[in-house]
């Protein structure tokens, strides 16, 4: 009886403290919050060549970058199969604009100081992408061990020019307006193999490298699907949808407490953990909250119920057949337990394949329905199960009146 | 509140056979004619929004977009200062250009979103939901026909497919709008029916173990019991989750109008097929597995 109060003290209290704070930590999907999502196919500017995984990569950090210089809140940007990447963006004002900027490929440029350019500006564009050979910026090391950046430029002339006349000077590397290298050029360069060397970390080298590759082939992005929605939108969604579901869980607890009684309201406070545990999954491993994740929300809730009501049905049935309470309980969960476990391994497994198989909305959908299956046997069965036989025990239920059982149903055993 | 008396659900079930294969024919016939109502999502096209310094008029516009030689016809919405235009075609360039100098020449102050619309991607979703439930059908089968057996696998399935092409016919008969979260819906009333089922199918199973079921009537009276012992849990359960899906339609935004609906129409087949098409489904399948073991000692 002891542990039986404890356990709900500690649990209720842990609720009611954290319920606020992870609620605010939620993360919200577009469709909730407003804002707009593009899944864009990318494929190289030049006909024929090929699409790498590492220019498909340094493309959506490009983009995410992009989105970042536009004063847009957290872009979130995911490659997806070999040749597509998803951009989502909340709060934009100027949706048009912000969707031209990030078709746009990014430019590669190595620019010099032109005359009246202010100290650190540089605006006589003196290679573009395209000049160099593609894939041929690479990552070694120079005689004192320091990470440098060789590059492969294609007219050899050309480039003999430039080094020549910028002896002394730099040669500063930008992708669009943002300045990313200063190199400065020590000589002429004849062959049109050079090396950028600096003070760079092996890591900051390799993304140098990565990022003049890619502007030697810069991807077209073209969008495949787009969705956008008002930030005022969103929220009136969310807000209509929790009201929904405060009011609906409110009927079905008012339901469950009337119709089974004490081990209805024992289902409740087991449902309402399960709840609270989802929210803190949702919080701990950072999933986003979609409309399709509330779908799946209430399914598993409506699952969970079920599990309750299968579990104090069979308990009636037990007494009515004139078994003990305590039998009664017992029997009622161990028989519901096999059937609430065989209907929810079936429904485990619909949603397994369709998070192995499904893309996009889906996959969420699955992952988000398994993870409540999961919790709803923790609680519903193990938990409800657990503090009913604790009270029966304890000797506070002893009436079959106590689980909504008339005397007059019961027949002698 | 208990039935005293129990009902046939077995003979019951006839008529209701009749009506859900009546839904499934209109369903088909609407589907094969009608189609489905898709939503921007499924249509490839070319979406035009613009937003105005004046309110105009649908005789102004008309005129104006007639000239521009874009053969197929728009459907247009006008809203306070707002238009939306939309054509079933994709516009290209020059068309474009032409439609923005168009509606510029009847407000200078105009300012255009042009959205093209690739339908790949909704296509996409929806043929991988599909493939996805006839890839969960397999593993049901599997798992049902290990734990329980290979005729209850397959009434289940069947009520299961039952429930998603109901939903998919009202839509389709009452025209209403199928959007992505469409999808959504169908699979989580797919995942409802087969929890709603297997449990039903649990106390078959169970009360199977009790005795030896010699004849057809034996097995009838026993789906009768099964399904009259588990009905209240069955109707609370329904009503239960058809509570949180109604409140979802009346009070959940419009964005989800549509889903809500889909869920509502669906968690009520579920119920309905559990208890009258998936049991005695059950019953018919073994009814013949009892005919086939009489005749076969007969050739022996």
């Amino acid at each position: 009886m002891l542990s039986f109060i404890i356990t709900v003290l500690v649990l209720t209290g842990v609720m009611v403290f954290t319920t606020p704070g992870l609620l605010d930590k939620v993360r919200l999907g577009l469709d909730l919050k407003g804002g707009f999502e593009i899944l864009y196919h990318a494929e190289p500017m030049e006909a024929g060549a090929e699409l790498s995984r590492a220019s498909l990569q340094k493309t959506a950090e490009s983009l995410e970058k992009r989105a970042n210089a536009l004063g847009t809140s957290e872009p979130e940007v995911t490659t997806e199969g070999t040749d597509r990447i998803r951009l989502k963006i909340a709060g934009v004002t100027d949706e048009a604009e912000v969707r031209k900027k990030m078709k746009e490929p990014a430019v590669l440029t190595f620019r010099s100081a032109a005359p009246g350019d202010a100290v650190g500006t540089y605006s006589k564009i003196e290679l573009v992408g395209s000049d160099f050979v593609e894939g041929a910026a690479d990552v070694q090391r120079d005689k004192l061990n320091r990470p440098e950046i060789s590059i492969k430029v294609k007219d050899k002339s050309k480039f003999a020019e430039i080094t020549k006349r910028l002896i002394g000077q730099k040669l500063v590397i930008y992708l669009d307006d943002r300045k990313l290298s200063d190199p400065d050029v020590n000589m002429e360069i004849p062959d049109g193999n050079a090396s950028i060397s600096g003070n760079y970390t092996l890591d900051k080298a390799r993304e140098l490298a990565d990022t003049i590759n890619l502007g030697a082939l810069p991807l077209k992005l073209t969008e495949k699907y787009s969705q956008s929605v008002g930030a005022t939108l969103g929220k009136q969604s969310l807000d209509q949808t929790v009201k929904a579901g405060l009011v609906g869980s409110v009927i079905i607890l008012i339901f469950m407490i009337g119709m089974y009684r004490l081990p209805g309201a024992l289902a409740s406070f087991a449902l309402i953990l399960h709840t609270w545990l989802l929210i803190a999954v949702f919080v701990i491993a950072d999933f986003t909250l979609t409309l399709p994740g509330i779908a799946a929300f209430i399914l598993g809730i409506g699952m969970a119920v079920d599990a309750n009501i299968i579990t104090n049905e069979r308990i009636r049935e037990e007494m009515r057949s004139g078994k003990s309470i305590l039998s009664s309980v017992k029997a009622g969960n161990k028989t519901s337990f096999r059937t609430v476990m065989d209907a929810n391994v079936t429904t485990i497994i619909v949603a397994a394949v369709m998070f192995a198989f499904g893309t996009g909305a889906v996959k969420g959908f699955a992952l988000i329905l398994i993870v409540e299956i999961v919790l709803s046997i923790v609680t519903n069965l193990y938990f409800a199960h657990w503090l009913l036989t604790v009270l029966v025990k304890a000797g506070a239920l002893k009436k079959p009146k106590q689980f909504g059982v008339k005397e007059s149903d019961i027949r002698a055993l | 509140m208990r039935f005293k008396k129990e009902l046939d659900f077995v003979h019951l079930s006839r008529f209701f056979y009749i009506f859900s294969i009546a839904i499934t024919v209109a369903g088909l016939i609407f589907l094969a004619t009608m189609g489905l109502n898709y939503s921007v999502d499924f249509k490839a096209g070319s979406n035009v929004d613009v937003a105005m310094s004046k309110n105009i008029t649908l005789e102004q516009l008309k005129p104006a977009l007639n000239g521009l030689g874009i053969s197929n016809e728009p459907q247009i919405t006008l809203g306070e200062k707002r238009v939306n235009i939309r054509y079933d075609k994709e516009l290209d360039n020059t068309q474009d250009e032409a439609l923005k100098a168009a509606i510029s020449k009847l407000d200078d102050k105009a300012s255009f979103e042009v959205n093209t619309v690739d339908t790949e991607m909704a296509k996409e979703l929806a043929r991988n939901a599909i493939y996805s439930v006839l890839l969960s059908c397999l593993g049901i089968i599997i798992y049902v026909s290990i734990r329980f057996e290979w005729r209850f696998a397959l009434a289940a399935i069947v009520a299961l497919i039952h429930d998603a092409f109901i939903v998919v016919s009202v839509f389709s008969i009452f025209r209403l709008e199928v959007d992505l979260t469409f999808i959504v819906a169908v699979l989580t009333i797919i995942g409802y029916s087969i929890n709603d089922t297997i449990v039903i199918f649990d106390r078959i199973r169970e009360n199977l173990r009790f005795g030896k079921q010699k004849t057809y009537e034996d097995l009838k009276l026993l789906v009768n019991k099964s399904v009259s012992q588990t009905l209240m849990r069955s109707l609370y359960t329904a009503f239960t989750v058809f509570i949180a899906a109604f409140f979802l339609l009346i009070l959940g935004g419009e964005s989800i109008k549509m889903f809500s609906l889909a869920m509502v129409i669906g968690l009520l087949s579920g119920a309905y097929s559990s208890i009258f098409i998936a049991s005695p489904l059950w019953l018919l399948l073994k009814k013949r597995q009892k005919s086939a073991g009489k005749s076969n000692p007969a050739k022996a």
